[in-house]
């Protein structure tokens, strides 16, 4: 896997969807569809306004982006104010591991700018926004144009950040601002971009959305399980490769992973470490992982093989979580940089003593004090390295590591790519 | 009818004690900006401190622009008080005495409706406290001869020395702070060295600003 | 009616006032930043916590309904 990102491009030859196209995805591998193809595929949507915010809360779909937040209160709270409102699809997809908003951006484009539509005329949203990498702006801005849209699109760029896609970093760069999260007591569904209601939804949910429109709530329940219906994107990162898979929630892990190794990572870079033999054992729904303290988020998944080691892996990635913060908030700013170089001293021979006891102490002091998840989701990757990588802590304390190679295997941006001024958020 | 030399006096008088005042609220709201810590007050005390003296000196204002305002000797309209440059009788100098007045009014309202009030628009509104002192610092020099000779004289050095100081204090310190974007990016060089050097895990490390 | 402290994590710069006035609900980490009790305010404290958020210089703490989230 390789960590540099040729020239902005962030999709390669190998992130072709595979897995069949259950339903967001065409048919036909790699191809992209265009407005005729899509709309022969999938129709026109038949349910409007209010009647799809009950689709939606009917068929029980979820945000994408890795809160799964119900999708149809976040519509209701936006559609219940008043004034002038808006609507952001966010495609900025912070996450190194995670391809699928690009894949759908650029193989679904329009499935997705039709959600964007339907999710504004159900609010009553007359600006509506497309927020993704520069990579992609110039390609959404180009199937916009073959569009009538009743509600005029802005493509907004994201800057290469982890928390570009943050909810309120998102609607404080659409309002002119740098990405940067804010810490506010009202809701971005009540004062959002220059202060108006916004609906920010993850592009995945609103191509969910568009054919939730298309086909109904009982169609949308047809897969999946009942207390999480539908389908979803994930991201698996293994054996070299990356490959966007749609299943269907609560299919077995042990179908969707079939790299050998030793860990999966499950969730992204605020996500948990799982041992493999526990991991192939559980389902790829929320309930079924929250009993390991893991979670979805933005269906990110890798594979740790057996010649790498975890806590080395860890290091790098908890260094790169560092480097990313946004540096607004005192435990955050303190916390990680410190927990980062713990974390590195970890990953080498003979650690001192007290290291892992000051990790764990940082991870508990960082967790909920700031703006964002930020801290929350680097403490937890964090804990569960500490915790599934405990033989390998032994080992490292003897002077010992089980890695065979240095080769890196979790995706980062290259290190000279750390953000240092201003420009590099916005 | 008030004796004018008494009124007059009592003007004088009152915009010196204000003069030590704005100083000393001046010095004390850096010392709270820069969390400084006097040996044996708390902190809250410093804050405490600065904003009812600022009170007080609004009290000694009053009293000096007042008495002024209804000393007979010399016209000075009431208007003056806060609209520069409205009084014939040396209309330069007691005009920026209302500029000054108006700026540490701003300042003080602002502070009272804090809650209600975006944080930059305070901020803003706060940091002419560095345009006020020196404008009401001349006003008082040159408004009468009082500040020019004798000890009041001493009294002005002293007050434009600790302003003086406290201001390049605040100037240093923002100088040398670090922009935002950089600052994680110095406290993960800071963090890795320390981790090199042989020091303890456990070290307790104070708060980096 | 009750009350929970909240602090602004960005307005915080971690004077301390806070802590210094209201021990019993606020702590100060490592680093200078406060840790808060984010339970209701209790009725004894009502005072103490009203002068506490009023201190600071940067109004980095404020009160909440407890039914209000985030």
């Amino acid at each position: 896997m390789s960590d540099t990102q040729a020239q902005g491009q962030r999709t390669t030859a190998s992130d072709r969807p595979v897995g069949g196209s259950l339903r967001l995805l065409p048919p036909v591998q790699g191809a992209t569809e265009r407005l005729s193809a899509h709309l022969a595929r999938n129709g026109q949507a038949r349910c409007r306004g209010t009647a799809l915010v009950r689709a939606v809360g009917q068929a029980g779909l979820t945000g994408r982006g890795g809160a799964a937040f119900p999708t149809d209160v976040k519509l209701a709270a936006v559609a219940g104010a008043s004034g002038r409102k808006a609507v952001i699809a966010n495609g900025a997809e912070g996450e190194p591991g995670s391809v699928k908003d690009a894949v759908l951006l650029r193989h679904v484009p329009h499935l997705v700018l039709d959600g964007l539509q339907l999710a504004a005329e159900a609010v009553g949203a007359t600006e509506a926004y497309l927020y993704t990498g520069a990579w992609l702006a110039g390609w959404v801005r180009q199937t916009l144009a073959q569009r009538a849209d009743d509600v005029p699109v802005t493509v907004i760029e994201a800057p290469p950040r982890f928390l570009s896609g943050q909810e309120t970093a998102v609607v404080s760069r659409v309002s002119g601002g740098l990405s940067l999260p804010t810490f506010s007591p009202r809701r971005v569904s009540e004062r959002g971009v220059n202060g108006a209601p916004t609906l920010v939804q993850n592009v995945e949910t609103l191509a969910h959305l568009a054919l939730i429109a298309r086909h109904g709530p009982d169609w949308f329940r047809q897969l999946g399980t009942p207390a999480e219906p539908g389908t979803t994107l994930v991201t698996v990162n293994a054996g070299g490769r990356r490959t966007v898979t749609e299943v269907e929630l609560g299919t077995a892990l042990a179908d969707v992973i079939t790299a050998v190794g030793t860990a999966v990572l499950i969730g992204g870079y605020h996500g948990t470490w799982l041992p493999m033999t526990t991991a192939l054992s559980l389902t790829l729904d929320n309930r079924a992982l929250r009993r390991h303290h893991a979670a979805l988020g933005a269906g990110v998944l890798a594979v740790l093989p057996r010649q790498a080691c975890g806590l080395v892996e860890t290091a790098r990635v908890t260094r790169y979580l560092a480097a990313e913060s946004a540096g607004q908030c005192g435990p955050c700013l303190n916390g990680l940089p410190r927990i980062a170089a713990a974390m590195a001293e970890l990953a080498g021979p003979r650690p001192r003593r007290g290291t892992v006891q000051a990790v764990e102490r940082w991870a508990g002091l960082v967790t909920g004090r700031g703006a964002c998840h930020h801290p929350d989701g680097t403490a937890r990757l964090v804990r569960s390295a500490l915790t599934v990588f405990e033989v390998e802590l032994g080992r490292h304390a003897n002077g010992r590591c089980s890695a065979t190679t240095h080769h890196p295997v979790l995706p980062l941006p290259r290190a000279e790519e750390m953000p240092l001024t201003d420009e590099d958020w916005l | 009818m008030i004796n004018s030399a008494v009124l007059w006096y009592a003007s004088r008088s009152a915009g010196a004690v204000a003069l030590v005042l704005l100083t000393v609220v001046s010095a004390f709201g850096i010392a709270v900006n820069r969390q400084a810590r006097v040996p044996g007050l708390p902190r809250f005390a410093l804050t405490d401190l600065h904003r009812n003296l600022s009170l007080l000196a609004v009290a000694f204002l009053a009293a000096h622009v007042l008495t002024a305002v209804l000393d007979t000797y010399v016209s000075i309209p009431a208007l003056a008080i806060v609209i520069p440059f409205a009084s014939g009788y040396e209309r330069f100098w007691l005009g920026l005495g209302a500029v000054g007045l108006d700026l540490l009014l701003a300042m003080i309202v602002t502070s009272l409706v804090r809650g209600r009030l975006n944080r930059t628009a305070w901020r803003a509104v706060h940091l002419t406290a560095y345009l006020c002192w020196p404008v009401a610092f001349l006003h008082g020099l040159y408004s009468s001869g009082d500040l020019r000779q004798g000890p009041l004289f001493d009294l002005a050095i002293g007050c434009a020395l600790i302003f003086a100081g406290a201001g390049t204090w605040r100037l240093v310190s923002a100088a040398g702070r670090l922009p935002r974007a950089r600052r994680v990016a110095a406290e993960l060089s800071a963090a890795e060295r320390e981790r090199q050097t042989s020091r303890s895990p456990r070290a307790p490390q104070g708060p980096r600003r | 009616m009750t009350h929970v402290l909240r602090v602004n994590p960005i307005a915080c710069v971690g004077h301390g006032i806070c802590a210094e006035l209201l021990p019993e609900l606020i702590e100060i980490d490592e680093w200078g930043y406060p840790i808060v009790d984010t339970r209701p305010v209790p009725p004894w404290l009502e005072r103490e916590t009203h002068r506490a958020v009023a201190a600071c210089p940067v109004l980095a703490l404020t009160l909440q309904h407890a039914e209000r989230r985030k």
